[in-house]
């Protein structure tokens, strides 16, 4: 740890007030609340919603996990980790269950979390509304008003034309049967795991100036019409070529060698703890 | 396997933080902050106006550091200004207590108090001096010897003149409304998030740590048609101002128990702009309006820009996007553009395969309900 | 009448400017027309008052700048009144002035109560938009959730209105005005609301088109029992279309009653004028 930088890298005041928007947010489920987002020393849209959010939270006691796209691993990842550690001194780790905060960019982990667990999600447009209406002062307003309309009409008018709706990641929620919100670029198969969530999950956008917040145990629902229920990303028929899982989100690959496209568990954390088990079983059998 | 590319993480960073610093000293030219410092004030300028924090030591630093990188200096300088405790606000500033270098207006041929050029690239002919690359410290003693036997003002501080503002001429004559003195707090957009519409003051600070690029291309195309403000440019000046801050919780006022902190440089910049305006009487008149423009440092086409933007910005009814706050605030930070654009370089392969998943189904194609 | 009128309107003010002491007092001598020469405020709607029954289609017929389609944009809470009052008589809105609710009251209002055909169908409708997506939002707004049921509706308020379904998912942008129009209608309609608002729907349209769209009208009121309130400088449509008028003239109501006597027996001189000019 740099003796010369405060305790997790923001100073005590920031931090107060980040916590102070981070405790109306959980108060009010879905609920944008603005906060003077600080610049870190990582990029606006790289995570500083969620770093501040991280930073804010952190304390002596909290063990780490940090992933990018479902990995440990990822440069971005590492990056972020490092920076925490570098001004907190705080325990890493990679197993999603040891981790007592959960930083996350795109992903929310294959293991549910636990009621002593916060996940962070970095959020790089928290407004779901903005592709319908440019303007905050109007997008302010139509959440206000609960003013859903132009969200549901977007769905309508891919039903038309496509024949079924084609969201992609970040397909919005209903939270709390009040707000509309933007889950984060999370792939469709995780949206279910936002709804009565055992762990507190907190969203930060650094640029956009906002944090959100899921609360244990809230209703979040998918926004679908009733004759065109919600789906996932399908994966039926595929499993991990590593572990063999199967109800999980898998990463499309082309093996160079044969030029098959293969496919593998997207949280690597997951990955390797399956591995590790099957092989200690193999173990055990083989002591048998 | 080809998907390693993302993984391998902690070598791959230590590895290419190594290379960059390999790029910035692989010439073995040591560069010292003070060399910046000197030979680089324009820049060391902007980067502290970009950055809103008023420091040119650490802006050379960054620069430095940043290997003259514009986005990175600022960013640098940036995410320094977070770690540093905001302590007090200073006394407000008075421009007309300025130590001015530099006063031009383009209003008027002469105005009171006279136009004082200064130092300015504007009337340099912009053809490369060959012989910059043969300058020698000799030469610059010798020159410096005798321009400062020559020319150099030899006023001293004791009889600093204060000089008036070009638009109080105006006022005098009833072409400027004259308004009170304002003194409520403005509102500190580093410590609350910008909510709108915004505040004028609100605005005003987030087009002087605006950009210099994005302040002076938008404030362009105000001008070329694409805004509904034709400006001239009352008074540009330059200069040194003093910076006092107030004992905090002391009864008395008396502004000489006042810190004096420092000072620092700035551009300010008043463009006179006429509007029409519906008097009580209901007639319409022509009356002038202020553009106002500063930055730290000397910057003069951002402060001029600036002004043209904060009166696009007092005109709202106008349909452009340069007269839309929403528009023009929220794209000139240097940080935010520079950090969004570039985050597309994380990968953002679960996203893709949420695509491909969409565009597969509806390439599937049929229109029956999925259940 | 014995019945209870569906929407009440009372003492609607609605004036743009802050007035001045040459024209807030109340006799209000100063004014040209409706406008105070001194200080510029235009007073749109003076003190406007009058009920909608149930069924009926209620004609404001008057002279552009009479204040019509003020007094509707203010019903519809798109423009905010300077006073007044107006009542719902419904369940959920019972003794409540609609004009002092919570912004998001007044949204549910417009959503599940209201109907609104604008003069500019620009401003009823998403031009880039599919016009079965047009129809959709405004049962979206009314809480169906069901694709299948919404476009069924908007298949046959489409038919209703005479756009051949093959056009149901093109964009009213490529559409003539007076479809643009028929589109607006059939949006208004498709939550089958108490009230419909009509303002000057057949304004600048093809006169066999204006016949068209005024015998839909027709055909919604006979068949829907929907409360109607058409703006309409034009007579002969307000003579076709309402059962009742108000004739509007610099803010101000100066004649009310039924539409054919108005027509038969016009008291007000500008009405007569009015009249006569029609014949």
């Amino acid at each position: 740890m740099n003796p010369n930088q405060h305790f997790a890298f923001l100073d005590e005041g920031s931090k107060k007030e980040i916590r102070r928007a981070s405790l109306k947010a959980v108060a009010i489920p879905g609920y944008q609340v603005p906060f003077a987002s600080r610049e870190m020393p990582i990029a606006r849209g790289w995570g500083t919603g969620g770093l501040q959010l991280t930073l804010s939270l952190i304390g002596k006691e909290d063990v780490l996990k940090v992933i990018d796209q479902g990995s440990d691993e990822s440069v971005n990842a590492v990056s972020i980790k490092k920076l925490v550690q570098s001004t907190t001194d705080v325990e890493l780790t990679e197993q999603t269950e040891a981790a007592t905060i959960i930083q996350s960019r795109h992903r929310i982990p294959e293991i549910p979390l636990t009621k002593e667990q916060i996940l962070v999600l970095q959020v790089p447009m928290p407004e779901p509304l903005r592709h319908y209406e440019k303007k905050e002062q109007e997008t302010k307003k139509l959440h206000a008003e609960n003013e859903y309309s132009g969200v549901w009409l977007m769905l309508f008018e891919q039903i038309m034309k496509f024949g079924k709706t084609a969201t992609q990641a970040d397909h919005p929620v209903f939270v709390n049967d009040r707000y509309v919100m933007a889950p984060s670029p999370i792939p469709r198969f995780d949206n279910p795991k936002l709804h009565d969530s055992e762990a507190l999950i907190l969203l930060g956008a650094g640029r956009e100036k906002k944090i959100y917040a899921v609360p244990p145990h809230t209703d979040v629902a998918s926004l679908a019409f009733e004759d065109y229920p919600f789906t996932v990303e399908d994966f039926s028929g595929e499993c991990c070529h590593l572990c063999g899982a199967t109800d999980v989100f898998l990463d499309e690959l082309i093996d160079e060698e044969s030029g098959q496209t293969i496919f593998q568990c997207n949280d690597t954390s997951y990955c390797i703890a399956r591995l590790n088990q099957q092989e200690r079983k193999e173990v055990e059998l083989a002591d048998v | 396997m080809g998907y390693v590319a993302v993984k391998g993480g902690t070598n791959a960073i230590e590895a290419s933080i190594e290379r960059i610093k390999y790029e910035r000293i692989k010439d073995m030219e040591v560069v010292s902050v003070e060399t910046i410092l000197s030979s680089m004030r324009l820049l060391v300028d902007q980067v502290m106006s970009e950055a809103s924090l008023y420091s040119p030591y650490l802006a050379a630093l960054a620069i430095k550091q940043a290997e003259g990188s514009m986005e990175e200096a600022v960013f640098l300088l940036r995410a320094h200004r977070s770690t540093l405790p905001r302590l007090y606000y200073s006394r407000t500033v008075d421009p007309y207590e300025m130590f001015v270098e530099r006063r031009i207006s383009a209003s008027f041929k002469d105005i009171p108090g006279g136009q004082l050029l200064g130092a300015t690239h504007d009337y340099t002919h912009r053809l490369l001096d060959f012989q910059l690359l043969s300058e020698t410290k000799q030469d610059l003693e010798n020159w410096l010897a005798q321009y400062s036997a020559e020319k150099l003002p030899r006023a001293t501080r004791n009889e600093i003149t204060h000089y008036p503002k070009v638009v109080e001429y105006l006022r005098a004559e009833g072409l400027f409304e004259t308004y009170e003195a304002d003194n409520t707090s403005p509102d500190d957009v580093t410590k609350y998030s910008l909510q709108f519409p915004a505040s004028r003051s609100e605005r005003l600070q987030i087009l002087t740590r605006g950009q210099t690029g994005a302040i002076t291309s938008l404030g362009y195309a105000s001008l070329r048609g694409y805004g509904q403000v034709h400006p001239t440019v009352g008074e540009v000046r330059v200069g040194r101002l003093p910076i006092y801050v107030s004992l905090e919780n002391s009864e008395m006022t008396d502004p000489e128990d006042d810190y004096y902190l420092g000072e620092i440089k700035v551009t300010e910049v008043e463009s006179f702009v006429p509007v029409t305006k519906k008097k009580n009487t209901n007639e319409h008149e022509i009356e002038f309006e202020i553009g106002y423009g500063v930055c730290y440092g000397q910057n003069e086409t951002k402060a001029i820009a600036m002004s043209i933007l904060d009166q696009c910005l007092e005109h709202p009814e106008e349909s452009f996007a340069t007269h839309d706050e929403e528009f023009v605030l929220l794209h000139v930070d240097s940080v935010e553009s520079t950090g969004f654009i570039s985050h597309l370089k994380l990968p953002h392969y679960v996203t893709f395969q949420s695509k491909l998943d969409s565009v597969r189904r509806v390439k599937q194609g049929g229109t029956e309900n999925e259940s | 009448m014995y019945e209870q009128p569906i929407l009440q309107v009372k003492h609607l003010n609605k004036q743009f400017g802050s007035g001045c002491r040459h024209c807030t007092n109340a006799a209000q001598a100063n004014l040209i027309k409706n406008y105070c020469p001194k200080c510029g405020t235009i007073y749109a709607c003076r003190n406007v008052s009058f009920d909608v029954y149930p069924g009926e289609i209620l004609g404001i017929v008057g002279e552009s700048g009479s204040g019509k389609s003020t007094v509707m944009h203010c019903l519809y809470f798109d423009k905010e009144v300077t006073a007044g009052e107006v009542y719902l008589h419904d369940p959920e809105f019972e003794g409540l002035n609609l004009l002092t609710i919570s912004s998001q009251k007044k949204r549910y209002v417009r959503n599940h109560k209201y109907g609104m055909v604008y003069q500019n169908p620009v401003k009823g409708l998403k031009m880039n938009f599919s016009s079965i997506g047009n129809i959709a939002e405004k049962l979206i707004a009314a809480g169906n959730r069901n694709v299948t049921a919404m476009q069924r509706i908007g298949q046959d308020l489409l038919e209703t209105v005479h756009i051949p379904l093959f056009r149901m998912k093109e964009a009213p942008g490529n559409f003539s005005g007076g479809m643009q129009q028929r589109v607006q209608i059939a949006k208004a309609l498709s939550n089958q609301p108490p009230i419909l608002f009509l303002d000057e729907v057949t304004t600048g349209l093809d006169l066999s088109v204006q016949a068209a769209v005024i015998d839909l009208i027709k055909l919604i009121q006979r068949e829907l029992q929907i409360s109607m309130i058409v703006v309409s400088h034009d007579l002969a449509v307000i003579r076709m279309l309402a059962d009742r008028t108000l004739v509007m003239l610099n803010g101000e109501v100066i004649e009310q009653g039924l539409t054919d006597q108005i027509l038969e027996d016009p008291a007000h001189s500008y009405t007569q004028q009015l009249v006569y000019s029609m014949l």
